[in-house]
């Protein structure tokens, strides 16, 4: 893994090891990712007839929309994450910045659970 | 034992903001981190609620509609739309400028100053697609 040389360290992962490149790459997948799955929600809402109750829950009901909304959740919940936890890296320090990471992954990851509960209970219930 | 170490004294910081003139490189570059935690802290509470709501029967939902289509959510809704765009053109940006591309001082200006006009475009129509369109 290149230890031999300055250069091949600087190539390899510096001084965070692999998990900045791994923080850095995941970042841009899931912006990639991001990318496409809010277009189509986007373009879907907007092309939607209607908004009320009905049309919207006959909507996500099908397969090739529950699918990719939990797929949005997904991608752009991890994305969201990897970004603030930048920023609270960039400003907080010492015990306030560990308070900090643990309140973003506890407000991620709870509402990551809402929202994925929800579009499978409206997915999966009979109607 | 080692005794606690004493804190050494705080480094001098860069005053980062308020010494450079405002650039639109400089504007978007912030922008980009202003947007994308509106959109981690607004629109993501709000699309969780929205799947919650549905979720929760036609009740919940009808609070929620009353809510978001109330002037104030318009006015919240559409400043959301704007981040979501602006941070999406950004985005789109820092894409190239990954790839090693538009580093030169004219490309660089032009693709920010294209993110606040594609964001500014981009929410006006949906917006108009929205109000105009289905007649809310």
């Amino acid at each position: 893994m290149g230890n031999g040389t300055q250069l091949g360290r600087v190539r390899g992962l510096g001084a965070g090891g692999g998990a900045v490149v791994h923080h850095w790459w995941l970042q841009r997948v899931t912006a990639v990712a991001s990318l496409f799955l809010v277009l189509w929600f986007v373009f879907s809402l907007a092309r939607l007839p209607s908004l009320d109750y009905a049309s919207t829950v006959m909507w996500l009901r099908q397969p090739l929309v529950a699918v990719p909304m939990c797929l949005l959740v997904v991608s752009v919940f991890w994305h969201f994450r990897l970004g603030v936890q930048v920023m609270l890296e960039d400003y907080l320090h010492g015990s306030k910045r560990v308070i900090a990471l643990l309140a973003l992954n506890f407000y991620t990851f709870a509402l990551a659970a809402l929202a994925l509960f929800s579009v499978l209970k409206v997915a999966l219930s009979a109607g | 034992m080692a005794s606690r170490p004493i804190a050494p004294p705080p480094r001098p910081l860069s005053p980062h903001l308020t010494i450079w003139k405002w650039r639109v490189h400089m504007a978007v570059s912030i922008v980009h981190r202003v947007t994308g935690h509106a959109l981690a802290f607004g629109a993501v509470v709000i699309f969780a609620w929205w799947l919650a709501s549905l979720a929760s029967g036609p009740t919940y939902y009808r609070l929620f509609q009353d809510i978001v289509f109330s002037p104030l959510g318009v006015v919240v809704g559409f400043g959301l739309t704007w981040s979501m765009f602006q941070h999406m053109g950004s985005g789109i940006r820092h894409f190239i400028m990954d790839s090693g591309e538009g580093f030169d001082l004219v490309t660089s200006r032009r693709m920010a100053l294209a993110t606040f006009a594609f964001s500014a475009i981009a929410t006006l129509a949906f917006w108009a697609f929205i109000l105009l369109g289905r007649g809310y």
